[in-house]
């Protein structure tokens, strides 16, 4: 069996008296884009939360690529996996280009790489280059959310975590976005998690669908599976909620 | 303070910040250093002690003196300790206060006993010089002539009478408690500036105050002193108190003024400044003149120019204790927030502490601190830190704890360190929060900093102290103006400095959604 990027082992998470995650098991495939799709208050943002260590669970065991995660080596771990999360979380006091390329510079990339990634970037997700000393307070939503995309990927990080990026965008930007993130699954070979509460979308942008309720797994598989057989009338709700 | 490595105008601000601090106290210090003959003349907070420690300093500066003045300290004991601990070379002293006061001493306050109880404490009395200035309580005559009293004895029958008295007398053993004990008193007075005691006799606020018997200003107010029919006032003769440190050739210098001031010839002297208008400057010229101690002419033009030198002097220190208690503000405020705002219990309880201490009276801390640090200015600048100190670590843990989370967590998610964190998200984005809490305590410290003057640091507040004594408004002003214009100014320099290191779109809250 090939080595999951994510693999999470009997994991426990509580906050306060509610337990959102009991002994839950799982694996999400490498190299491809897995959705991972549920109500809100399913348990879909814990789990990739967990992932990069935001969220430390109670008990169990994450494994990315095959190597725990732990406290000491968390932070190198995170260099290797981009985050993108809904309403963009861009720091308000740097440019576009300095919000995108602020890691490569920490990580002492040379000036010439940066220069290059940035610019490779911000064609594929086509933004005008216009945009490179622009603060964040004078962006689109759609444009902001782009921007987090490319800081996300500057590193080019091996697993990109995306927590309902697209849910705040109006759906014309929603479906231009669609179009980049498609091309991008094409340009570079990665470990996507998608995190999103809407059925469509999963079906357009993964290859794999992980269906959360109530902090357990209902359904998981390929698009295909998920499409002809869903698993309980809470999969089946799920493609009702998303057409609407 | 590794985070200001990150921004190079931080950097260059605390800089510049630093070099002119140094600047301030080494022209300061060169100031102290230059002339081998310096004396350092003290004075209590009313006028006959101004005008006697300016005689003094006078008759010091012709003998060519450098002399140091710190009028104005407020409370005997605060002026007492300067001297015993060498800050203050002489000040005027009354036998009386001399002997209840400080030497808790009941007998007759003779030169000889006196001095007897003092040789343990390194400070000395000198002859008197010759006036008694005893306590007196006094009401204005037409009052008295309509109650039909002239005794203390008359007046405790006066039930509805209004007694507003100095602080200082109302808590001497030789003041008002004394006095109840021996007339028994049942009226209860209010504790009021001395200052400020006649004007409120005048308007009619209080109808008894505490007086001295050789005030100028009793004339003025038309008031009647009420004659102490059971003796119990003790005497209280003026004379130099000084370090028995001090060189025979100083102490000779003081001595060519025993035995020359009556009371009649101190009443005068005093009314010429509360009645006459002259400062202390001229009225001191003039009687040593008159004395012939010394020559007239040479005198007015000096105190003239020292007028603006002591203003520009006042204004650089006041500068430098703000400064220098700002700076340690800063220097323990923002590292102690920064460490300690992720813990809820620790930063509560460090803002318990420092909100404690913003809540003790300026006054109070500074007279708190004197049996620590002396009296001067490491006393003052020693509790503007502590005042600064709040404001910085308040705004602080509050800029920090308020940043958006999930910026905090973007911060985390892309793999930063904590210090990279800390420098390259939340200290800029907690900057203009922590510039206005460093901008409140500079406000906050420059106006505290008057303070300073009670207990000998000098700055602004020392005109407004002398003011405050006189009744001044003019000489209050001295200091109150460039106080203000200090305050000003601070505002501005903060404006530009925000606007340097922080971009616009950051200062008007435009943070996106």
């Amino acid at each position: 069996m090939p080595i999951p990027c994510i693999e999470y082992s009997n994991i426990t998470k509580s906050y306060g008296d509610k337990t959102i995650l009991d002994g839950l098991s799982l694996r999400i495939t490498a190299n491809i884009t897995t959705a991972i799709v549920g109500a809100s208050g399913s348990g879909k943002s814990t789990l990739i939360q967990l992932a990069n260590g935001l969220i430390i669970p109670e008990r169990g065991q994450v494994s990315v690529f095959g190597s725990a995660i732990n406290s000491q080596n968390i932070t190198d771990n995170r260099l290797a996996i981009g985050y993108s999360v809904q309403g963009a979380g861009l720091f308000p006091h740097m440019s576009v280009y300095e919000n995108i390329t602020l890691m490569a510079t920490l990580q002492r990339w040379s000036e010439q790489d940066t220069e290059l990634r940035f610019h490779a970037l911000m064609q594929l997700l086509e933004l005008d280059q216009e945009l490179r000393d622009r603060y964040p307070f004078s962006l689109s939503g759609g444009q902001q959310q782009r921007v987090s995309l490319c800081r996300a990927m500057m590193l080019n990080p091996p697993l990109l975590l995306l927590d309902e990026p697209f849910s705040a965008l109006d759906p014309v930007t929603r479906d231009s976005i669609h179009r980049e993130f498609l091309k991008l699954q094409h340009a570079e070979t990665r470990s996507m998690v998608l995190v999103t509460h809407d059925m469509f979308e999963a079906i357009k942008l993964a290859q794999e669908i992980i269906v959360m309720c109530d902090g357990r797994i209902e359904q998981q598989g390929s698009v295909a599976e998920i499409q002809n057989n869903p698993a309980s009338d809470y999969v089946q709700a799920l493609f009702e909620a998303g057409g609407q | 303070m590794k985070w200001c490595v990150a921004n190079p105008l931080v950097l260059s601000v605390l800089r510049s910040l630093l070099m002119s601090l140094c600047l301030i106290a080494n022209t300061a210090m060169a100031q102290a250093s230059d002339e081998p003959l310096s004396i350092t003349v003290g004075s209590k907070n009313f006028n006959e002690n101004y005008l006697l420690a300016e005689v003094i300093s006078q008759l010091f500066e012709h003998a060519g003196y450098e002399v140091d003045r710190k009028f104005g300290m407020t409370g005997t004991m605060v002026i007492y300790e300067a001297l015993r601990t060498g800050e203050v070379d002489v000040y005027v002293e009354y036998t009386g206060t001399l002997g209840q006061v400080i030497l808790n001493y009941d007998g007759e306050p003779s030169l000889e006993n006196l001095n007897a109880r003092l040789t343990g404490e390194g400070v000395e009395i000198l002859p008197s010089f010759g006036f008694n200035n005893t306590y007196a309580l006094a009401i204005k005559r037409e009052y008295a002539d309509q109650l039909g009293i002239s005794t203390i004895s008359e007046l405790v029958a006066q039930a509805d009478i209004e007694m507003g008295f100095s602080i200082e007398f109302l808590n001497r053993a030789d003041g008002w408690p004394g006095l109840v004990s021996t007339y028994g008193f049942s009226q209860r007075p209010t504790g009021m500036d001395h200052g400020l005691a006649y004007q409120a006799i005048d308007d009619g606020t209080i109808d008894v105050t505490d007086a001295y018997s050789t005030d100028g200003d009793l004339d003025r107010y038309d008031l009647q002193l009420l004659e102490d029919d059971l003796e119990f006032f003790p005497r209280y003769f003026g004379a130099p108190l000084i370090n028995a440190e001090l060189p025979v050739d100083a102490r000779n210098i003081i001595d060519r003024l025993t035995g020359r001031i009556d009371d009649a010839r101190m009443r005068d002297l005093n009314g010429r400044v509360m009645l006459d208008g002259k400062s202390f400057a001229e009225v001191a010229g003039e009687f040593l003149a008159e004395e012939g101690l010394v020559a007239l002419s040479d005198n007015t033009s000096a105190t003239a120019t020292s007028m603006w030198s002591r203003l520009w002097r006042n204004t650089l220190i006041h500068v430098q204790l703000t400064l220098i208690a700002l700076f340690l503000g800063c220097a323990v405020g923002l590292p102690l927030g920064i460490s300690i705002y992720r813990s809820r219990r620790l930063s509560r309880s460090m803002l318990y502490i420092a909100g404690l201490l913003q809540t003790v009276p300026s006054i109070a801390l500074l007279a708190l601190m004197i049996p620590l640090f002396g009296i001067g200015q490491t006393t003052a600048i020693i509790a503007l830190f502590m005042y600064s100190l709040l404001p910085i670590l308040r705004s602080t843990i509050t800029a920090l704890l308020t940043i958006d989370p999930v910026l905090k967590r973007g911060a985390e998610a892309l793999g930063m360190t904590r210090s990279q964190q800390l420098v390259h998200v939340l200290l800029p984005l907690a900057l203009p929060n922590v510039l206005t809490g460093v901008k409140t305590a500079a406000i906050i410290s420059i106006g505290t900093a008057t303070l300073a003057a009670f207990i000998g640091a000098g700055g602004l507040g020392e005109p407004i102290v002398t003011g405050l004594a006189l009744n001044d408004t003019s000489l209050i002003l001295q200091g109150a103006i460039p106080a203000a214009g200090l305050a000003i100014l601070t505002e501005l320099l903060f404006d530009v400095l925000e606007r340097s290191l922080v971009k616009p779109h950051m200062l008007v809250g435009q943070l996106p959604t």
